[in-house]
């Protein structure tokens, strides 16, 4: 127990709010990832990319327009879009089939989509200009207001989806398409434009979530890999298809990441999150934060 | 006789195929010779995780995980042993992949269809942070460098590796593999895998250990791929990060169903066309050439889902 002395408590209450601030995004490009699988059974393999797009087309919006906000709204608006055209293109015709496929050709899509932006854009790496650049001090540390701002703006958005899909006209069609789609398709609601638009809304979530952590690190085209793979590991931890499960998830496996990097460098860091996954495999292998099946 | 006619031309076909490619190095110029040498040891690769895609139904992301420990494995070999050893790397490269596969196939076979893929994409993960992080001993980023071993069997002879006696050593590997791969599906194991791939519930319901068969065809699968890293790593002389990660898988599940799963000989067609064509596609887009690639990728899993072989096959019988 001597190493838990060795730290002190200021650092490990840094780290708690960082933590909870990457597990917002990382729960925000999670849940668009787990909105699409469990209302369509498609596994999003692009998502890391649509990511990776929307901080690149936040870039350009704000060289354009200088103002982060229009281009917070820009980027999820053109993803949205992309990922409705995604969506017509590649996986309409595989409606039917065994989800397998959708991986299949989604990684096509992210490995097109992930060099058109280096083609596009080249390997440096850019910078998004944080909309406000206020700090408070926390303990010695300067704490820049912009990354709770992010953490609150994630949960604004997470919420809003999860009110819009309780109580709004269009949510309900998409649980009714969720539960059964032929019923659904029936009762006169369209379910192909309701397919459509689900990943239109978990593209723009990503995309929004590009923007938002933006600002933190460079934009590259290869960031979106990283985050894909965490994705991957929240929504097998959190149960795939369960919205609540995958933020608690993301905001376990942030924390623990943003512990184990006070002694570990951060690339060693996602160690824990695999152990975390082995150990919910082992034990729990329907996911953490699912009610034990009857 | 219409089994043993389908018999005779299929060993027909594969003599024809393999004198070719066993003559193909003294005609073809050093370029091409290489190329084709790469092109069998990536079908190995193929072909070992086609046992999994193809005949059991589990598309595997993990494969760069064995492949890149065959090659590590080796490597460790190759420079703590002097002089290098053929008979030591292949064990090592082996003996580097089977841990690997046993890892993963312990943890990823409880789990099922894309869960199966995702979970096989994360733990080659491991490997690969693991490698790259651990500097002091797999040389991190860098990778290792190291020396090609003779072509040797010990008390009778030892050649040095040219161009030509690499090409068919790995010709030779690859034949012998593909021969066991194909005995192997064909052999009662093979059959309850696939039987496996048709109805999970049914098989287990019959009374077969479904688990175990998994992880036996994971393990399999596991030591074909760390072969073909072995023979990677003695043809390149190095063993790179890069290589582990999940992108090589995402090209290997690319081979396949370019080429047809469930065909054995289809993954090797695939990675014969996925490489030529970025070669010819990588003169106009240079680096960006995994743009048309993808794109025609997605338009296989559209509109050819039994891939090159089994729609040359389909527009042979009409």
């Amino acid at each position: 127990m001597e190493f838990l002395h060795a730290v002190p408590f200021d650092q490990l209450l840094i780290q708690t709010i960082n933590g909870i601030v990457t597990g917002m995004i990382l729960a925000l490009v999670a849940s668009g990832l787990t909105l699409i699988f469990g209302i369509m059974d498609v596994v999003n393999f692009a998502h890391g990319e649509l990511f990776m797009l929307g901080a690149y087309v936040g870039v350009v919006t704000l060289a354009a327009t200088g103002n982060f906000w229009i281009a917070l709204v820009v980027a999820s608006l053109v993803i949205a879009l992309l990922g409705a055209v995604i969506y017509l293109t590649t996986l309409r015709p595989l409606l039917g089939r065994d989800p397998l496929t959708t991986i299949l050709a989604t990684f096509g899509v992210s490995l097109v989509l992930q060099n058109y932006a280096l083609w596009q854009f080249g390997p440096v790496a850019r910078k998004i200009q944080e909309p406000f650049t206020g700090h408070f001090t926390l303990f010695y540390l300067d704490y820049p207001w912009y990354r709770l701002v992010i953490a609150l703006l994630s949960a604004a958005i997470i919420g809003a989806l999860w009110l819009f899909l309780k109580f709004g006209t269009y949510g309900i069609w998409i649980r009714a398409t969720t539960q059964d789609r032929v019923m659904a398709q029936a009762m006169g609601i369209p379910v192909p434009w309701v397919l459509t638009a689900v990943f239109a809304i978990g593209a723009a979530m990503a995309g929004a979530s590009g923007v938002l952590f933006g600002p933190l690190v460079g934009v590259n085209h290869a960031m979106g890999l990283d985050w894909i793979l965490k994705a991957f590991i929240v929504v097998v931890i959190g149960g795939m298809g369960n919205l609540a499960g995958s933020i608690a998830a993301a905001i376990l496996i942030s924390l623990l990441e943003a512990y184990a990097s006070l002694w570990v460098s951060p690339a060693q860091a996602i160690i824990v999150s695999f152990v975390v996954l082995i150990l919910t495999l082992l034990f729990r292998p329907t996911g953490l934060f699912v009610p034990t099946p009857k | 006789m219409r089994a043993r006619r389908h018999t005779v031309v299929y060993w027909t076909g594969f003599s024809v195929i393999l004198v070719l490619l066993t003559v193909a190095p003294l005609v073809l110029p050093e370029f091409w010779r290489r190329f084709l040498t790469e092109i069998l040891i990536w079908g190995l690769l193929a072909m070992s995780s086609d046992l999994l895609i193809g005949y059991t139904g589990m598309v595997s992301f993990g494969h760069s995980a064995f492949f890149g420990l065959g090659m590590y494995g080796a490597a460790a070999a190759l420079i703590a042993v002097k002089p290098p050893s053929l008979w030591l790397a292949t064990p090592a490269g082996l003996i580097g992949a089977a841990a690997a596969a046993a890892f993963v196939a312990y943890f990823s076979t409880r789990l099922r269809d894309i869960y199966f893929a995702i979970t096989t994409l994360i733990f080659s993960q491991i490997f690969y942070v693991i490698i790259f992080t651990w500097t002091e001993v797999t040389g991190g980023e860098n990778g290792l460098t190291f020396s090609r071993p003779a072509l040797a069997i010990p008390g009778l002879f030892s050649v040095p590796f040219t161009s030509d006696t690499l090409h068919w050593f790995v010709l030779a590997v690859v034949t012998l593999s593909y021969l066991v791969l194909r005995r192997i599906t064909q052999s009662p194991f093979g059959m309850v895998l696939q039987s496996i791939r048709e109805n999970e519930a049914r098989t287990r319901a019959i009374g077969y250990p479904i688990e175990r068969y998994k992880i036996v065809a994971v393990m399999l699968s596991g030591l074909f791929a760390g072969l073909a890293g072995v023979l990677y790593a003695i043809q390149n002389r190095f063993a790179a990060p890069d290589f582990v990660f999940f992108l090589v898988s995402g090209e290997v599940v690319i081979f396949n169903v370019i080429g047809g799963i469930g065909t054995l000989v289809g993954p090797i067609v695939g990675a014969a066309f996925f490489l030529l064509l970025r070669e010819g596609l990588s003169r106009f887009f240079t680096e960006y050439y995994l743009i048309p690639v993808g794109a025609i990728f997605v338009a296989m899993v559209i509109f050819m889902p039994q891939g090159l072989l089994g729609f040359a096959r389909r527009w042979l019988n009409e």
